[in-house]
């Protein structure tokens, strides 16, 4: 068991460090492209420069997600074999497809992108900007597809205690990636625009070239909306989706112990594993039912009673994820998610950003926000889904790689969580340092 | 079906040997190469815009290895696992260096960095090799198609001799690649070193081969195996060494990237239809058929291939015609 515990710890800190720098490239990448789309179309001057400024941040942020990337790519199969054995066969074609399809052309034209402002014709430089944005975004949608079989398996036939391929179409379709990717997507958009608005509001609050950042500022903040509104929106849909697809995650993001008709929201709640019951609770009367189905009235199971369908379907076992993990990490992200609507809301409304150094100030460290809105997602949609790896196919325990020693996997967790540290807090220097010194008009740094 | 996917990894497997191969190479040879800061910017800059997506051509084998021949990617990645982790990290050192170390001007800054992209690159350049020698000799595989050795098995002398020969292939082609992409005293180094590193990687390459020719059946097996493609790399080898010495580095660098294709094709021809050998009983070995994903899956990933491996080719050759040329101190801005 301290097998599993120790590779469950490796496996959560390099997924987790590795969202920290997608999302950024998600986003970014299409803003790049948006802002030299405008520069090409009007021929104003100042929309490239902000593209060639954004441009060493997606380097040294891309940098990083491919680094963490191959970490995870690896993983399944040093930790987790006995997983790739039962799901090789669904599993590797979405992650091939990926490289195929998305990691060529992202690695391929980001280079191209970045080195080739003096040695392609506007517009061809501008194709590779979408080309990038494209790729980087097509990747999330192929690795999602590999998620969503975990989270709602579609279009596969068990045979010899594996899980077999058996319809294509339905797997690249699964209605779980409709709302995974588009939330992942939309995430991505307002994590960038709150970076972007963070860099400008350090340049406006100290008066450095206002007129560009001025442009940065409002584009930002426009984008930052979108994402934040979006996000939001599509997130609730994706809530009603996982009330049937996996009701036992759901009922643990909210702490509902018992079935209500109607069942009540708790804003704050202690929920506890062992009782079975939450300490102090704070509720707002049937908004879970309306949430979950449009319909102040409607039922809604708690853990108790789908806990003993779960037994009654799979057998006997424990089912219930780990409650208070779910709960907190659910109202952390919908709580950062409503933050950062508002804020969002107040940049675009400030017409003369530099008269509201109150508001500049918040936005400086408004990035958190989004960063730990995703990440709590993450946390939830892959610990809600206890005790299955592939949603009720295959548990958490019997994936391991039986032949990995606890040994090898502490030795490995500690290697790879100090490098990550030290890392982490040199990309983030390096890009603040990006964002806030030298001129936008002259980047202070050379190629390579 | 099968058959065409084995060729298809191999395939994934020559691009990313002989691309991969010459970035590894401009690693392990930027400390010694570069004296002064501008050098090793100039160094850095040869694989600039290309490395990151020669590195996918590695990351594109892992996957299609994983899609078509799942339990080798299982048997192989937990069997290696304290080797595989120690390329992760050796790979994350390299990565971020390309990155990191121009965005300072401090001197020891760049130092420390330039020294973490070497150890990035000959670590992985090691590591493939050993990988490389461990499948022509095979591995304790039991009937369950689980290694349990560990890493010291791992370590034997000829997967050893197999990493330092790689090292070493790799840093002649990487020579060979600045003297065409450079100018000045990089080139001028790069070509005094080239045929001394040619007689030491051809040396290795000899005993490493008569080594496997004795103790693997690689070049011996009945049917099909690595004996002519063998011969083949031997020649071509021999003629990098040959057009070095006639100042043609244009053909020599040809040459090092047949040499590359050709022993990646001597290894596979060698390990077919076997993926992964069983030193414990032939029949537990990983072939392209007990190995292999579903009929359907192939299906699925061979349309997927023929449609887009063509359109990734075109892109990737226009790459290399835009950044073409050669680098000198005055193409270093951004």
């Amino acid at each position: 068991m301290e097998t599993v515990a120790l590779a469950r710890w490796q496996f959560a800190i390099t997924t987790i460090y590795h969202w920290f720098f997608v999302p950024l490239t998600l986003g970014l990448s299409l803003l790049i492209a948006i802002l030299e789309t405008r520069y090409v179309r009007s021929g104003d001057e100042r929309f490239k420069r902000l593209a060639r400024f954004l441009g060493p941040i997606l380097m040294i942020n891309f940098a990083m997600g491919v680094v963490t990337g191959i970490v995870q790519e690896f993983h399944f199969g040093l930790n987790w074999s006995e997983y790739s054995r039962f799901m090789g066969d669904i599993f590797g074609a979405p992650l091939a497809i990926e490289a195929l399809l998305a990691f060529y052309l992202e690695s391929t034209f980001l280079g191209v992108w970045f080195f080739g402002w003096d040695k392609l014709s506007k517009k061809a430089h501008l194709v590779t900007a979408w080309l990038f944005a494209l790729g980087s975004n097509i990747s999330a949608y192929w690795i999602l597809t590999a998620n969503s079989f975990m989270q709602h398996p579609r279009g596969f036939q068990m045979e010899g205690g594996r899980a077999l391929m058996a319809d294509f179409f339905a797997l690249i379709t699964n209605p779980n990636i409709f709302y995974q990717f588009t939330h992942v997507l939309t995430a991505g958009i307002a994590l960038a625009g709150f970076v972007v608005l963070a860099f400008s509001a350090w340049r406006l609050l100290r008066g450095q070239e206002a007129d560009l950042f001025r442009v940065a500022f409002r584009w930002a903040a426009v984008y930052a909306l979108i994402g934040s509104l979006l996000v939001g929106v599509i997130g609730h849909f994706q809530g009603q989706f996982l009330m049937k697809a996996q009701p036992l995650k759901m009922a643990a993001a909210e702490a509902l112990w018992e079935t209500g008709q109607p069942a009540a929201f708790p804003i704050i709640a202690f929920p506890n594993q062992q009782t079975r019951s939450n300490g102090l609770e704070i509720r707002i009367p049937a908004l879970v039912s309306f949430l979950a189905y449009n319909d102040f009235t409607a039922r809604v199971e708690g853990i108790n009673d789908l806990e003993k369908q779960a037994i009654a379907h799979y057998g006997p076992g424990n089912y219930i994820p780990p409650v208070a993990l779910n709960f907190w990490s659910f109202r952390l992200m919908f709580g950062a998610g409503l933050l950062m609507v508002l804020l969002a809301i107040l940049a675009v409304a400030s017409r003369q950003p530099e008269r509201r150094p109150g508001l500049l100030k918040v936005l400086l460290w408004a990035p958190i926000l989004p960063y730990l809105s995703s990440t709590a997602g993450w946390i939830m949609a892959e610990t809600g889904r206890w005790p299955w790896i592939v949603f009720g196919l295959l548990k958490i325990e019997d994936a391991i790689s039986p032949n990995v020693p606890a040994g090898s996997i502490a030795f490995s967790l500690a290697i790879l969580t100090v490098l990550y540290l030290v890392l982490a807090i040199i990309a983030l220097k390096l890009a603040l340092r990006q964002g806030t010194q030298g001129s936008a008009a002259e980047p202070a740094v050379e190629a390579y | 079906m099968n058959t065409l996917w084995f060729i298809l990894v191999t395939i994934l497997f020559i691009g990313f040997f002989t691309l991969e191969g010459f970035d590894y190479g401009v690693g392990i040879l930027l400390p010694f190469l570069g004296k002064k800061d501008v050098e090793r910017r100039i160094i850095i800059n040869t694989i600039g815009p290309f490395w990151d997506s020669n590195q996918v051509w590695m990351i594109t084998a892992g996957g299609a290895i994983f899609a078509s021949f799942p339990q080798v990617y299982a048997t192989l990645f937990s069997g290696a696992y304290l080797a595989l982790i120690l390329m992760l990290v050796g790979l994350i050192l390299r990565g971020v260096s390309f990155e990191f170390r121009s965005r300072s001007d401090s001197s020891r800054w760049r130092n420390t960095w330039d020294w973490l992209l070497f150890l990035g690159s000959l670590i992985p350049a090691v590591l493939w090799g050993a990988v490389v020698g461990n499948l022509m000799r095979g591995l304790a595989i039991d009937d369950k198609m689980t290694y349990w050795g560990g890493l010291l098995p791992l370590l034997n002398p000829f997967a050893l001799l197999a990493g330092v020969t790689f090292v070493a292939l790799f840093a002649m082609y990487g020579a060979n690649l600045l003297i065409l992409r450079t100018t000045g005293q990089v080139e001028k180094r790069a070509k005094a070193l080239a045929p001394r590193l040619w007689l030491v990687a051809t040396v290795l390459t000899v005993i490493l081969v008569i080594w496997t020719f004795l103790a693997t059946d690689i070049l011996t097996k009945p049917g099909i195996n690595g004996l002519i493609p063998a011969i083949l790399a031997a020649i071509s080898l021999l003629l990098v060494g040959l057009f070095q010495r006639q100042g043609r580095y244009g053909w020599a660098l040809v040459c090092s990237a047949l040499t590359f294709v050709l022993a990646t094709v001597m290894v596979f021809a060698g390990l077919y239809p076997r993926i992964l050998i069983s030193t414990l009983n032939p029949d537990y070995s990983l072939t392209i058929y007990n190995a292999a994903s579903s009929p359907y899956t192939l299906r699925v990933m061979t349309i997927v291939a023929v449609i887009f491996v063509p359109v990734v080719l075109a892109y990737l050759f226009w790459t290399y015609k835009t950044f073409s040329k050669r680098i000198g101190e005055k193409d270093l801005g951004y």
